[in-house]
Protein backbone atom coordinates (compact mmCIF):
# COMPACT_ATOMS: atom_id res chain seq x y z
CA UNK A 1 0.00 0.00 0.00
CA UNK A 2 2.84 2.44 0.81
CA UNK A 3 4.39 1.85 -2.20
CA UNK A 4 1.30 2.54 -4.55
CA UNK A 5 0.65 5.52 -2.31
CA UNK A 6 4.42 6.57 -3.21
CA UNK A 7 4.29 6.36 -6.89
CA UNK A 8 0.72 8.05 -6.82
CA UNK A 9 2.31 11.21 -5.09
CA UNK A 10 5.46 10.61 -7.95
CA UNK A 11 3.10 10.95 -10.78
CA UNK A 12 0.73 13.56 -9.04
CA UNK A 13 4.06 15.84 -8.30
CA UNK A 14 5.67 15.10 -11.12
CA UNK A 15 2.46 16.52 -12.90
CA UNK A 16 2.35 19.81 -10.95
CA UNK A 17 5.81 19.98 -11.44
CA UNK A 18 5.58 19.65 -15.61
CA UNK A 19 2.67 22.57 -14.96
CA UNK A 20 4.43 24.63 -13.39
CA UNK A 21 7.49 24.52 -15.81
CA UNK A 22 4.69 25.43 -18.72
CA UNK A 23 3.55 28.33 -16.75
CA UNK A 24 7.17 29.30 -15.78
CA UNK A 25 8.40 29.26 -19.44
CA UNK A 26 8.78 25.80 -20.76
CA UNK A 27 7.61 24.89 -24.38
CA UNK A 28 3.61 23.98 -24.20
CA UNK A 29 2.98 20.27 -23.06
CA UNK A 30 7.19 20.35 -22.49
CA UNK A 31 7.39 20.74 -18.56
CA UNK A 32 9.00 17.59 -18.97
CA UNK A 33 10.34 15.99 -21.81
CA UNK A 34 13.50 13.89 -21.31
CA UNK A 35 13.86 12.76 -25.45
CA UNK A 36 13.63 16.86 -25.74
CA UNK A 37 15.40 17.85 -23.21
CA UNK A 38 18.69 15.47 -24.30
CA UNK A 39 18.51 16.56 -27.93
CA UNK A 40 18.38 20.34 -26.46
CA UNK A 41 21.30 19.64 -24.32
CA UNK A 42 23.57 17.62 -27.42
CA UNK A 43 22.53 21.46 -29.05
CA UNK A 44 23.42 23.40 -26.65
CA UNK A 45 27.04 21.30 -26.45
CA UNK A 46 26.89 22.07 -30.16
CA UNK A 47 26.97 18.10 -31.21
CA UNK A 48 24.13 19.48 -33.54
CA UNK A 49 23.39 22.90 -34.96
CA UNK A 50 20.14 22.61 -35.22
CA UNK A 51 19.51 26.54 -33.74
CA UNK A 52 16.37 26.20 -32.49
CA UNK A 53 16.55 23.27 -29.56
CA UNK A 54 19.92 24.28 -28.15
CA UNK A 55 19.69 24.84 -24.19
CA UNK A 56 21.72 23.25 -21.05
CA UNK A 57 18.08 21.98 -19.64
CA UNK A 58 18.48 21.97 -15.73
CA UNK A 59 15.60 19.70 -15.52
CA UNK A 60 18.15 16.22 -16.83
CA UNK A 61 20.89 17.85 -14.03
CA UNK A 62 18.14 18.02 -11.73
CA UNK A 63 17.21 14.53 -12.56
CA UNK A 64 20.80 12.39 -12.08
CA UNK A 65 21.37 14.51 -9.22
CA UNK A 66 18.06 14.05 -7.51
CA UNK A 67 18.36 10.02 -7.31
CA UNK A 68 21.93 10.27 -6.67
CA UNK A 69 21.17 11.81 -3.39
CA UNK A 70 18.63 9.84 -2.70
CA UNK A 71 19.78 6.31 -4.18
CA UNK A 72 22.97 7.19 -1.56
CA UNK A 73 20.85 7.80 1.30
CA UNK A 74 18.95 4.75 1.33
CA UNK A 75 21.96 2.82 0.58
CA UNK A 76 20.39 2.05 -3.23
CA UNK A 77 23.79 3.63 -4.93
CA UNK A 78 25.12 0.86 -6.60
CA UNK A 79 28.23 1.26 -9.48
CA UNK A 80 27.34 -1.55 -11.70
CA UNK A 81 27.77 -2.14 -15.58
CA UNK A 82 28.78 -4.19 -18.33
CA UNK A 83 25.29 -5.81 -19.86
CA UNK A 84 25.94 -5.60 -23.42
CA UNK A 85 26.76 -1.86 -23.44
CA UNK A 86 27.01 -1.52 -27.47
CA UNK A 87 23.25 -2.81 -28.06
CA UNK A 88 22.50 -0.29 -25.22
CA UNK A 89 24.32 2.63 -26.61
CA UNK A 90 22.51 1.83 -29.79
CA UNK A 91 19.21 1.18 -28.39
CA UNK A 92 19.26 4.71 -26.41
CA UNK A 93 20.24 6.17 -30.02
CA UNK A 94 16.76 4.47 -31.49
CA UNK A 95 14.71 5.42 -28.59
CA UNK A 96 15.89 8.96 -29.11
CA UNK A 97 15.46 8.34 -33.11
CA UNK A 98 11.13 7.44 -32.57
CA UNK A 99 11.08 10.26 -29.97
CA UNK A 100 12.23 12.65 -32.36
CA UNK A 101 9.84 11.40 -35.11
CA UNK A 102 6.41 11.72 -32.83
CA UNK A 103 8.41 14.77 -31.10
CA UNK A 104 8.34 13.56 -27.84
CA UNK A 105 9.37 10.87 -25.07
CA UNK A 106 6.47 9.02 -23.46
CA UNK A 107 6.68 11.34 -20.69
CA UNK A 108 5.95 13.91 -23.08
CA UNK A 109 3.15 11.68 -25.10
CA UNK A 110 1.27 11.55 -21.51
CA UNK A 111 1.64 16.14 -21.29
CA UNK A 112 0.27 15.73 -25.07
CA UNK A 113 -2.58 14.14 -24.46
CA UNK A 114 -3.50 16.39 -21.08
CA UNK A 115 -3.17 18.93 -23.16
CA UNK A 116 -5.75 17.59 -25.49
CA UNK A 117 -3.17 17.22 -28.52
CA UNK A 118 -5.03 14.02 -29.83
CA UNK A 119 -2.02 13.07 -32.33
CA UNK A 120 -0.75 12.05 -29.11
CA UNK A 121 -3.73 9.47 -28.96
CA UNK A 122 -2.43 8.15 -32.25
CA UNK A 123 1.11 7.60 -30.73
CA UNK A 124 -0.16 6.03 -27.47
CA UNK A 125 -1.11 3.03 -29.32
CA UNK A 126 1.99 3.07 -31.25
CA UNK A 127 3.83 3.19 -27.70
CA UNK A 128 1.84 -0.14 -26.33
CA UNK A 129 2.13 -1.86 -29.49
CA UNK A 130 6.32 -1.70 -29.39
CA UNK A 131 6.52 -2.31 -25.64
CA UNK A 132 3.43 -5.56 -26.20
CA UNK A 133 6.46 -6.70 -29.12
CA UNK A 134 9.05 -6.27 -26.33
CA UNK A 135 7.16 -8.45 -23.74
CA UNK A 136 7.10 -11.18 -26.45
CA UNK A 137 11.26 -11.42 -26.80
CA UNK A 138 10.90 -10.81 -22.72
CA UNK A 139 9.02 -14.06 -22.33
CA UNK A 140 10.94 -15.78 -24.79
CA UNK A 141 13.58 -15.29 -22.58
CA UNK A 142 15.43 -12.18 -24.41
CA UNK A 143 18.05 -11.16 -21.83
CA UNK A 144 21.06 -8.36 -22.50
CA UNK A 145 22.93 -10.30 -20.32
CA UNK A 146 23.88 -9.57 -16.30
CA UNK A 147 25.25 -6.79 -15.28
CA UNK A 148 28.47 -6.95 -12.54
CA UNK A 149 29.21 -4.69 -9.73
CA UNK A 150 31.70 -1.56 -10.91
CA UNK A 151 34.39 0.12 -9.01
CA UNK A 152 33.18 3.31 -7.39
CA UNK A 153 33.90 5.70 -9.90
CA UNK A 154 32.20 4.42 -12.99
CA UNK A 155 28.89 4.98 -10.72
CA UNK A 156 30.39 8.94 -10.11
CA UNK A 157 30.40 9.42 -13.52
CA UNK A 158 26.83 10.52 -14.45
CA UNK A 159 26.59 12.96 -11.29
CA UNK A 160 29.92 14.54 -12.12
CA UNK A 161 28.84 14.71 -15.87
CA UNK A 162 26.03 16.58 -14.42
CA UNK A 163 28.17 18.95 -12.35
CA UNK A 164 29.92 19.68 -15.24
CA UNK A 165 26.64 20.98 -17.55
CA UNK A 166 25.44 22.35 -14.79
CA UNK A 167 28.90 24.67 -14.28
CA UNK A 168 28.51 25.29 -18.19
CA UNK A 169 25.13 26.32 -18.06
CA UNK A 170 25.57 29.16 -15.27
CA UNK A 171 29.52 30.02 -16.79
CA UNK A 172 28.33 29.87 -20.60
CA UNK A 173 31.18 30.32 -22.03
CA UNK A 174 30.85 30.97 -25.80
CA UNK A 175 31.38 27.96 -27.07
CA UNK A 176 27.97 26.54 -25.37
CA UNK A 177 24.70 27.48 -27.54
CA UNK A 178 21.52 29.13 -26.39
CA UNK A 179 19.02 28.77 -28.68
CA UNK A 180 17.58 32.45 -29.24
CA UNK A 181 14.38 31.91 -30.52
CA UNK A 182 12.19 28.49 -31.07
CA UNK A 183 11.51 25.73 -28.11
CA UNK A 184 14.90 25.77 -27.62
CA UNK A 185 14.85 29.29 -26.18
CA UNK A 186 11.98 28.82 -24.47
CA UNK A 187 12.55 27.62 -20.96
CA UNK A 188 11.76 28.41 -17.26
CA UNK A 189 14.38 29.88 -14.65
CA UNK A 190 17.65 27.79 -14.16
CA UNK A 191 17.15 27.03 -10.72
CA UNK A 192 13.26 26.17 -10.61
CA UNK A 193 14.30 23.98 -13.37
CA UNK A 194 16.67 22.52 -11.55
CA UNK A 195 15.00 22.38 -8.35
CA UNK A 196 11.84 20.37 -10.10
CA UNK A 197 14.79 17.98 -11.30
CA UNK A 198 15.70 17.43 -8.44
CA UNK A 199 12.55 16.90 -6.74
CA UNK A 200 11.01 14.78 -9.14
CA UNK A 201 14.48 12.58 -9.62
CA UNK A 202 14.04 11.91 -6.14
CA UNK A 203 10.79 10.92 -6.11
CA UNK A 204 11.10 8.60 -9.32
CA UNK A 205 14.44 6.90 -7.73
CA UNK A 206 11.83 5.81 -4.68
CA UNK A 207 8.73 5.12 -6.33
CA UNK A 208 10.69 3.54 -9.39
CA UNK A 209 8.76 5.73 -11.61
CA UNK A 210 8.93 4.16 -14.99
CA UNK A 211 6.11 4.97 -18.04
CA UNK A 212 7.22 2.07 -20.12
CA UNK A 213 7.14 -0.29 -16.82
CA UNK A 214 3.62 0.57 -16.32
CA UNK A 215 2.72 -0.52 -19.37
CA UNK A 216 4.60 -3.54 -19.71
CA UNK A 217 3.59 -4.94 -16.04
CA UNK A 218 -0.12 -4.56 -17.36
CA UNK A 219 0.92 -6.57 -19.96
CA UNK A 220 3.06 -9.12 -17.83
CA UNK A 221 1.76 -9.22 -14.93
CA UNK A 222 -1.40 -7.65 -14.47
CA UNK A 223 0.32 -5.37 -12.03
CA UNK A 224 -0.64 -1.81 -12.00
CA UNK A 225 1.66 -0.04 -9.32
CA UNK A 226 3.85 1.63 -11.93
CA UNK A 227 0.68 2.56 -13.79
CA UNK A 228 -0.62 4.61 -10.96
CA UNK A 229 1.99 6.91 -12.08
CA UNK A 230 1.40 7.23 -15.01
CA UNK A 231 -2.04 7.79 -14.56
CA UNK A 232 -1.51 10.11 -11.87
CA UNK A 233 0.55 12.41 -13.90
CA UNK A 234 -2.15 12.21 -16.62
CA UNK A 235 -5.20 13.44 -14.26
CA UNK A 236 -2.96 16.19 -12.40
CA UNK A 237 -1.55 18.17 -15.85
CA UNK A 238 -4.97 17.90 -17.42
CA UNK A 239 -6.44 19.24 -14.41
CA UNK A 240 -3.93 21.95 -14.17
CA UNK A 241 -4.29 23.02 -17.95
CA UNK A 242 -7.85 22.38 -17.76
CA UNK A 243 -7.50 25.44 -14.92
CA UNK A 244 -5.18 27.49 -16.29
CA UNK A 245 -7.16 27.72 -19.90
CA UNK A 246 -4.29 25.44 -21.45
CA UNK A 247 -6.30 22.37 -22.60
CA UNK A 248 -7.00 22.74 -26.24
CA UNK A 249 -8.34 19.86 -27.94
CA UNK A 250 -7.28 18.90 -31.69
CA UNK A 251 -5.23 17.30 -34.27
CA UNK A 252 -4.03 20.50 -36.20
CA UNK A 253 -1.77 24.01 -34.37
CA UNK A 254 -0.51 21.78 -31.56
CA UNK A 255 2.78 22.85 -30.10
CA UNK A 256 5.51 21.41 -30.94
CA UNK A 257 3.91 18.72 -32.80
CA UNK A 258 2.62 17.73 -36.53
CA UNK A 259 -0.45 15.59 -37.68
CA UNK A 260 0.88 12.54 -39.29
CA UNK A 261 -0.61 10.15 -37.98
CA UNK A 262 1.51 6.53 -39.08
CA UNK A 263 4.53 8.61 -38.06
CA UNK A 264 3.26 9.37 -34.41
CA UNK A 265 2.06 5.93 -34.09
CA UNK A 266 5.49 4.20 -35.70
CA UNK A 267 7.70 6.72 -33.94
CA UNK A 268 6.31 5.63 -30.61
CA UNK A 269 6.71 2.07 -31.66
CA UNK A 270 9.77 2.58 -31.79
CA UNK A 271 10.78 3.93 -28.82
CA UNK A 272 8.11 1.48 -26.43
CA UNK A 273 10.25 -1.48 -28.19
CA UNK A 274 13.75 0.37 -27.92
CA UNK A 275 12.24 0.98 -24.42
CA UNK A 276 11.24 -2.36 -23.33
CA UNK A 277 14.37 -4.31 -25.14
CA UNK A 278 16.71 -1.66 -22.73
CA UNK A 279 14.77 -2.02 -19.12
CA UNK A 280 12.85 0.98 -19.01
CA UNK A 281 12.18 4.73 -20.37
CA UNK A 282 14.29 7.70 -21.02
CA UNK A 283 13.32 9.17 -17.71
CA UNK A 284 13.82 5.80 -16.09
CA UNK A 285 17.54 5.13 -17.69
CA UNK A 286 18.59 8.74 -16.03
CA UNK A 287 17.17 7.76 -12.72
CA UNK A 288 18.97 4.54 -12.69
CA UNK A 289 22.56 6.64 -14.54
CA UNK A 290 22.34 8.99 -11.11
CA UNK A 291 21.89 5.12 -9.30
CA UNK A 292 25.59 4.31 -10.70
CA UNK A 293 24.14 2.26 -13.10
CA UNK A 294 26.50 2.29 -16.08
CA UNK A 295 24.76 0.73 -18.26
CA UNK A 296 22.05 3.43 -18.58
CA UNK A 297 24.67 5.97 -18.76
CA UNK A 298 25.62 4.29 -22.07
CA UNK A 299 22.17 4.43 -22.91
CA UNK A 300 21.61 7.85 -22.48
CA UNK A 301 24.75 8.92 -23.95
CA UNK A 302 23.54 6.75 -26.98
CA UNK A 303 20.08 9.33 -27.44
CA UNK A 304 22.59 11.80 -26.88
CA UNK A 305 24.27 10.50 -29.51
CA UNK A 306 21.16 9.88 -31.60
CA UNK A 307 20.10 13.32 -31.51
CA UNK A 308 22.92 14.38 -32.76
CA UNK A 309 22.16 12.57 -35.66
CA UNK A 310 18.79 13.20 -36.00
CA UNK A 311 19.42 16.78 -36.25
CA UNK A 312 22.72 16.69 -38.32
CA UNK A 313 21.30 14.50 -40.90
CA UNK A 314 17.68 15.97 -41.11
CA UNK A 315 15.88 12.93 -39.69
CA UNK A 316 13.83 14.96 -37.36
CA UNK A 317 10.75 15.72 -37.79
CA UNK A 318 9.39 19.24 -36.93
CA UNK A 319 6.13 20.90 -36.57
CA UNK A 320 5.45 20.68 -40.72
CA UNK A 321 5.82 16.66 -40.41
CA UNK A 322 7.87 14.06 -40.94
CA UNK A 323 10.97 13.62 -44.06
CA UNK A 324 11.58 10.69 -46.04
CA UNK A 325 14.68 10.52 -44.28
CA UNK A 326 12.95 10.55 -41.26
CA UNK A 327 10.70 7.51 -42.38
CA UNK A 328 13.83 5.45 -43.48
CA UNK A 329 14.79 6.47 -40.33
CA UNK A 330 11.88 4.67 -38.51
CA UNK A 331 11.45 1.69 -40.63
CA UNK A 332 15.68 0.70 -40.13
CA UNK A 333 15.08 1.05 -36.61
CA UNK A 334 12.13 -0.84 -36.25
CA UNK A 335 14.14 -3.55 -37.90
CA UNK A 336 17.30 -3.02 -36.02
CA UNK A 337 15.17 -3.44 -32.74
CA UNK A 338 14.24 -7.10 -34.10
CA UNK A 339 17.29 -7.97 -34.71
CA UNK A 340 18.62 -7.00 -31.30
CA UNK A 341 15.78 -8.82 -29.70
CA UNK A 342 15.56 -11.82 -31.83
CA UNK A 343 19.41 -12.26 -31.43
CA UNK A 344 19.64 -12.05 -27.84
CA UNK A 345 16.94 -14.84 -26.90
CA UNK A 346 18.82 -16.44 -24.28
CA UNK A 347 17.97 -19.86 -22.83
CA UNK A 348 21.34 -20.20 -20.58
CA UNK A 349 20.03 -17.23 -18.70
CA UNK A 350 16.94 -18.51 -18.12
CA UNK A 351 18.88 -21.91 -16.90
CA UNK A 352 18.35 -22.20 -12.64
CA UNK A 353 21.85 -22.40 -11.30
CA UNK A 354 22.51 -25.03 -8.24
CA UNK A 355 24.34 -25.03 -4.95
CA UNK A 356 27.37 -23.22 -6.04
CA UNK A 357 25.29 -19.83 -6.19
CA UNK A 358 24.65 -20.08 -2.79
CA UNK A 359 28.24 -20.25 -2.21
CA UNK A 360 29.16 -17.98 -3.79
CA UNK A 361 26.13 -15.72 -2.47
CA UNK A 362 27.86 -16.54 0.61
CA UNK B 1 19.70 -27.52 0.08
CA UNK B 2 16.80 -25.79 -1.60
CA UNK B 3 16.90 -24.69 -5.17
CA UNK B 4 18.57 -21.18 -5.74
CA UNK B 5 17.19 -18.98 -8.99
CA UNK B 6 20.15 -16.87 -9.67
CA UNK B 7 18.99 -13.21 -10.80
CA UNK B 8 21.44 -11.70 -9.85
CA UNK B 9 23.04 -8.58 -12.54
CA UNK B 10 19.76 -9.15 -14.37
CA UNK B 11 17.55 -6.12 -15.18
CA UNK B 12 13.85 -5.83 -14.56
CA UNK B 13 12.01 -7.95 -15.31
CA UNK B 14 13.75 -10.75 -15.79
CA UNK B 15 14.10 -11.97 -12.25
CA UNK B 16 10.46 -11.49 -11.53
CA UNK B 17 9.85 -13.75 -15.09
CA UNK B 18 12.51 -16.27 -13.66
CA UNK B 19 10.74 -16.16 -10.71
CA UNK B 20 7.51 -16.74 -11.39
CA UNK B 21 8.22 -19.38 -13.91
CA UNK B 22 9.93 -21.30 -11.44
CA UNK B 23 6.81 -21.39 -8.58
CA UNK B 24 4.76 -22.05 -11.24
CA UNK B 25 6.86 -25.36 -11.59
CA UNK B 26 6.25 -25.86 -7.71
CA UNK B 27 2.81 -26.08 -5.89
CA UNK B 28 4.72 -25.47 -2.37
CA UNK B 29 8.45 -26.39 -1.29
CA UNK B 30 10.92 -23.42 -0.50
CA UNK B 31 13.55 -21.76 -3.07
CA UNK B 32 16.09 -19.65 -2.85
CA UNK B 33 16.38 -16.51 -5.10
CA UNK B 34 19.12 -14.01 -5.56
CA UNK B 35 18.89 -10.24 -6.70
CA UNK B 36 21.71 -7.45 -6.72
CA UNK B 37 19.27 -4.34 -6.84
CA UNK B 38 16.33 -3.28 -4.20
CA UNK B 39 14.17 -2.95 -6.91
CA UNK B 40 14.11 -6.50 -7.99
CA UNK B 41 14.20 -7.38 -4.46
CA UNK B 42 10.51 -5.40 -4.01
CA UNK B 43 9.41 -6.90 -7.33
CA UNK B 44 10.58 -10.25 -7.01
CA UNK B 45 8.16 -9.93 -3.52
CA UNK B 46 5.92 -8.63 -4.69
CA UNK B 47 5.36 -11.38 -7.36
CA UNK B 48 5.96 -14.55 -5.07
CA UNK B 49 3.40 -13.09 -2.42
CA UNK B 50 0.61 -12.49 -5.22
CA UNK B 51 1.45 -15.97 -6.02
CA UNK B 52 0.47 -17.13 -2.12
CA UNK B 53 3.96 -17.55 -1.71
CA UNK B 54 5.70 -16.11 1.86
CA UNK B 55 9.15 -13.93 1.29
CA UNK B 56 11.86 -13.56 3.69
CA UNK B 57 14.69 -11.13 2.66
CA UNK B 58 18.42 -11.21 3.73
CA UNK B 59 21.12 -8.74 3.05
CA UNK B 60 23.90 -10.36 1.52
CA UNK B 61 27.38 -9.45 0.28
CA UNK B 62 26.10 -8.37 -3.23
CA UNK B 63 22.56 -7.97 -2.89
CA UNK B 64 19.76 -9.57 -1.09
CA UNK B 65 18.94 -13.63 -0.56
CA UNK B 66 15.14 -14.02 -0.59
CA UNK B 67 13.68 -17.19 0.73
CA UNK B 68 10.53 -17.77 -0.91
CA UNK B 69 8.10 -20.93 0.55
CA UNK B 70 4.39 -22.23 0.60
Amino acid sequence: MRDKLLIIAAGIITGLLAVILVWQGNPANMGFCIACFLRDVAGGLGLHRAAVVQYLRPEIMGLVLGAFIVALLSREFKPSGGSSPALRFILGMLMMAGALIFLGCPLRLILRLAGGDWNALVALPGYVFGIYIGTIFLKKGFSLGRSQPQPALNGLAAPFFSLFLLVLLFAAPAFIFFSEEGPGSMHAPAAIALIAGLLVGILAQRSRLCTMGAIRDLILFKDYQLFLGFAAIFVVVLLGNLLTGRFNPGFVDQPVAHTDGIWNFLGMTVVGLAATLAGGCPLRQLILSGEGNGDALITVLGAVTGAAFMHNFGLAASGSGVTPGGQWTVIIALVLLLIIGSANIRAAVRAKVSQDANVRAG
Amino acid sequence: MPETIDCRGLACPEPVLLTRQALQEHSSGTLTILVSTAVARDNVTRAARSMGWSVESAETADGFSLTVKK
